[in-house]
């Protein structure tokens, strides 16, 4: 059975069923809104009920790719899929992630909740398919198109500056990814294949590897988003509807780091250890600017954009550090900042869908209306300033141990950002949460409700069952992971 | 060869000729059948492309005309694209009063004019083909004849195609002169080891009148004013077949006439293809017109075919090939959709016009965001793939900085394309707008599907057949 193919193009199926209801049924009946939200709900369940039972099949002893699938296409072309212990991961966390988008989504969304639905579900199998693609050409599409799904879900069904933070958002991730474009050509042109798996063992030429390195880098650095590309995602997160937030934060941003462990490190190895302190000096940018810019910050989701940079520094870091213990850290830093940071951008999603103001002076004293939410907001506050315990601190302290060895300087830099993130993240939780209230319109501010409950309740879960028992990841990391390393020193001479 | 045989290999322009001779007695006759003579019309199209696509190769009228695979294969997407845009027009032309036979005759003619050029094996019929398509186009430019606008646009294009005939007249004694021969394969003869700088400034003239013809820049300034002027579903038909048709005679001549002096027109193709590409993304940036800006995105269009072409290999040439048809799909369906939109009676033809599209056409609305995306270049639409090939034959022939700079040039036309998208998707309704006719409708909706998912198996077909075609060239 192609499993991955059938998890990738599942939600293309609610797709069909959304369209068969605006075909049958009137736009606007509301009982057909509430049907496509149904179908859009059971068909991320099921994609979810698959990627389960995907990583329970998956064989964790074995570093290479798994569940392959192939056929012929034209020009040479294949279409490949497959994963490996780096990418089925990510499969669970956009498959884990979307049926909360979609029930986060439940009553925010009033306009044209079909297209909604149909762009949500469009987009879930086209990063499903990004990290399944075992062809460059095949990764490219899915890689590509889904800025389209978001750029529309920001621009039409987001804030203010919709038009402006769509189009930043469109307009750099293309340049980027058109350079990485060229590069996927030339490669081909070079190897005479677009297999993955054979060009993670092909050798190119360093002089050509520092090119193509570099044109990737392009790509990945703004979609991770690197200091000083980091620009748009701030805009884009501000704009964006909550649930557009959680997908962006949560896995689109993930697509930079996995691109880096798939191709930067594999198949570039020698520009990948030629151009480490350059990575390690943005990384390290990232954690320390970035957060130091988040505390000036006087609107709740901008802050955690920002600190969001922060958090894909630790990532940068341990991805090039080019040992096991940061390439985990990495992995599952990624993993715990999708998760946290998608449960950080529900919070605010929650205060913003009563009030409809993110801006931090406006609340204060919420605890006294909303004790459940204060405790649910500040153990995701605290998974993101890394405390032992959440997934948050795994993740920082693996890329420091991993950099230190390699680079002790840009780890004791790098650490004093988890100070920093903590000054900026307590500081937004005292005030916001805290104190008494001033502003008279939080006086009738409800608390949680059955619905908010049920999103937030998982996501806690994974933050707590990850921050005590980081192995459920690791055990399936650590053969690939340990491949990657070995070929990668190998290769650099190490 | 005998005058017989020769004949057998013109049977696609034979029927194209006597059809349209045949189709302009009887409208002439029976002015009121005009629907009929527009069918015939399609008939006689479906049939030539039938005898192209089966009929005989070969070299015939001592050399200058060539049946072969590149021929057979352009030949091919010329008549359909040229077929689909009688229905689409009769009917547009119908909306507004306008009643009139030679509508699908001129196209009829056209195409044949086209036929020729795909198949010239010497500058005589090269100069033949050109004259007949581009004199059947100057007319139907102007076929709206009580619009000023349009009657504007027949004159213009008819001025500066007459200036661009002229060059490639120029172009083409200069080449008799020196190379003692009107023939292609005894042009290459003399080019051979080493080509006169006579020669090569006739070559200079002969690219210059192409350029005109396929609207690249710095020949460019034509394109605009025609397009806004012109009737929609007249820019559907001269935006598409008679590029790709100039794109073969163009390919057909530096491969077959002077492959040996790949190293002089290299640089001149690298230089037009370049300068259209920034020309097309920066220009567009400023329209409000999308008629206008479509004739940008079109200058900028032929650039990534040109640059395709400058590869100089068989690899570039297919990937012009395919390049230039799945970009035919595109702007057909494009005009196709404005053709297919009025509000209160009138046409749309603004970004302004536009807003909110999405809500009152969803269908029309989608396939226009398929179409723009497409020509963006965004995966997995027809447009990517185009790109696709024309980039990688550029970087294999070692043209790497050709490859980048229009890949960047493609990320400024992104805004132009993602601002109609945005218009249509994000902003408020202005009004229902009229119900669309069925036959612009079919054929938007069709060639949207085309775009997506369609090429993905069609590719499969076309890559290989543009693969032969290519080959047909002689090209390594």
């Amino acid at each position: 059975m192609p499993i991955l193919s059938l998890i990738t193009y599942a939600p293309i199926l609610g797709v069909a069923g959304i369209l068969a209801l605006r075909l049958f049924g009137k736009a606007d009946d509301p009982r057909t809104i509430e049907a496509s939200k149904w179908i859009a709900l059971v068909t991320t369940l099921a994609t979810l009920a698959l990627s389960v039972l995907l990583v329970a099949q998956f064989d964790r002893n074995e570093p290479g790719f798994q569940f392959v699938e192939q056929a012929p296409w034209f020009a040479g072309l294949n279409y490949r899929m497959g994963v490996d212990g780096i990418s089925v991961l990510f499969v669970l966390l956009t498959a884990f992630l979307m049926p909360i988008c979609i029930a986060a989504s439940w009553k925010a969304i009033e306009k044209r909740v079909l297209e909604y639905m149909i762009a949500f579900l469009i987009l879930e199998t086209l990063v499903i398919g990004v990290f399944c693609a075992l062809d460059l050409i095949v990764f490219y599409i899915f890689f590509e198109f889904g800025l389209v799904p978001m750029f529309l879900i920001i621009g039409i069904w987001g804030g203010q500056r919709r038009v402006y933070a769509a189009f930043k958002f469109f307009l750099y991730t293309l340049l980027g990814s058109v350079l990485m474009l060229a590069a996927i050509l030339a490669m081909i042109g070079i190897s005479h294949t677009s297999s993955i798996p054979e060009l993670m063992v092909y050798h190119f030429d360093p002089k050509v590897q520092t090119w193509l390195w570099l044109a990737f880098f392009a790509s990945f650095a703004v979609k991770m988003p690197m200091w000083p590309v980091h620009t748009w995602l701030p805009d884009a997160h501000v704009e964006a509807p909550t649930a557009g937030s959680v997908i962006l934060a949560g896995i689109l941003l993930k697509m930079g780091g996995y691109g880096f462990l798939r191709f930067s490190l594999p198949m570039f190895p020698a520009a990948s250890h030629y151009f480490t302190p350059l990575v390690f000096a943005l990384s390290v940018i990232a954690v320390v600017y970035t957060s130091l810019v988040a505390f000036r910050q006087v609107d709740i989701k901008k802050l955690i954009a920002y600190s969001s940079v922060a958090h894909m520094g630790f990532v940068t870091m341990g991805i090039f550090s080019g040992n096991a213990v940061g390439e985990q850290g990495a992995i599952f830093q990624m993993l715990s900042h999708g998760v946290i940071s998608g449960a950080l951008f529900l919070c605010v999603g929650v205060v913003y869908d009563r009030m409809h103001t993110r801006e931090i002076a406006f609340y204060g004293g919420i605890v006294n209306r909303m004790p459940w939410y204060a405790a649910t907001f500040m153990l995701f506050t605290m998974g993101n300033v890394g405390l032992p315990g959440t997934s948050g601190f795994v993740g920082e302290i693996l890329t420091m141990t991993g950099t230190y060895g390699v680079s002790t300087w840009t780890a004791i830099v790098a650490a004093t950002g988890v100070i920093f993130s903590a000054v900026y993240a307590l500081s937004l939780y005292r005030r916001v949460v805290f104190g008494v209230i001033t502003n008279p319109k939080l006086a009738d501010i409800t608390d949680l409700d059955w619905r908010e409950v049920a999103i937030f309740a998982p996501l806690i879960a994974a933050t707590l069952v990850l921050g005590v028992q980081p192995g459920l990841v690791m055990n399936l990391t650590q053969a690939s992971v340990d491949h990657l390393v070995s070929a990668y020193q190998a290769a650099i001479g190490g | 060869m005998t005058f017989s045989a020769d004949l057998g290999l013109a049977y696609p322009e034979l029927i194209l000729a006597v059809g349209a001779l045949v189709l302009l007695v009887f409208g002439a006759f029976a002015p009121r059948a005009s629907r009929l003579v527009g069918w015939g019309g399609v008939l006689v199209l479906a049939a030539a492309a039938f005898e192209a696509a089966t009929g005989p190769f070969g070299r015939g009228f001592a050399g200058g005309m060539i049946a072969d695979a590149a021929s057979a294969f352009a030949q091919v997407a010329i008549f359909a694209s040229s077929a689909i845009c009688i229905p689409l027009g009769q009917r547009w032309f119908q909306r507004r009063g306008v009643d009139n036979f030679e509508f699908p005759v001129l196209i009829v003619l056209a195409a044949l004019g086209m036929g020729m050029m795909v198949s010239a094996g010497d500058l005589i019929s090269l100069y033949i083909g050109v004259e007949l398509h581009s004199l059947a186009l100057y007319v139907l430019a102007a076929i709206h004849r009580d619009n000023a606008k349009a009657s504007e646009a027949g004159l213009k294009y008819f001025v500066l195609g007459a200036l661009s005939s002229g060059l490639l007249l120029y172009g083409a004694s200069l080449v008799y002169g020196f190379a003692g021969s009107t023939l292609f394969t005894d042009i290459a003869a003399a080019v051979h080891g080493g080509a006169h700088v006579g020669v090569l400034f006739g070559l200079v003239f002969l690219i210059c009148g192409l350029a005109f013809k396929v609207s690249a820049a710095p020949f460019h300034m034509w394109t605009p004013d025609v397009y806004e002027g012109a009737p929609t579903p007249v820019v559907a038909f001269f935006a598409a077949a008679p590029k790709l048709a100039a794109m073969v005679l163009f390919a057909r001549l530096l491969a077959q006439g002077f492959g040996g002096a790949i190293v002089q027109w290299q640089q001149v193709l690298v230089a037009l293809g370049l300068i259209s590409v920034a020309v097309g993304a920066f220009a567009g940036l400023a329209q409000k017109n999308l008629k206008r800006l479509w004739a940008y995105s079109s200058i900028a269009n032929v650039g990534y075919a040109i640059i395709g072409l400058s590869a100089g290999t068989a690899e570039g040439v297919q990937s012009m090939l395919v390049f230039m048809v799945l970009y035919m799909v595109d702007v057909t369906g494009f005009f196709a959709c404005l053709a297919a939109l009025k509000r209160q009676g009138r046409d749309m033809e603004t970004f302004e016009d536009m807003a909110g599209l999405f809500k009152e056409q969803p269908g029309i609305a989608l396939a226009m965001t398929a179409f723009s995306l497409s020509a963006l270049g965004l995966p997995p639409f027809s447009g990517f793939w185009a790109k696709v090939f024309v980039f990688k034959a550029a970087l294999n022939a070692g043209l790497p900085i050709a490859a980048v700079l229009g890949l960047v040039g493609s990320v400024v036309a992104a805004f132009y394309y993602l601002r109609l998208i945005k218009v249509m998707w994000f902003d408020g309704s202005l009004g229902a707008t009229d119900t669309p006719p069925i036959e612009a409708r079919a054929i938007a909706l069709g060639l949207a599907l085309f775009s997506f998912p369609v090429v993905l198996g069609a590719l499969i077909w076309i890559y290989p057949a543009a693969d032969r075609a290519a080959r047909a060239f002689g090209l390594a």
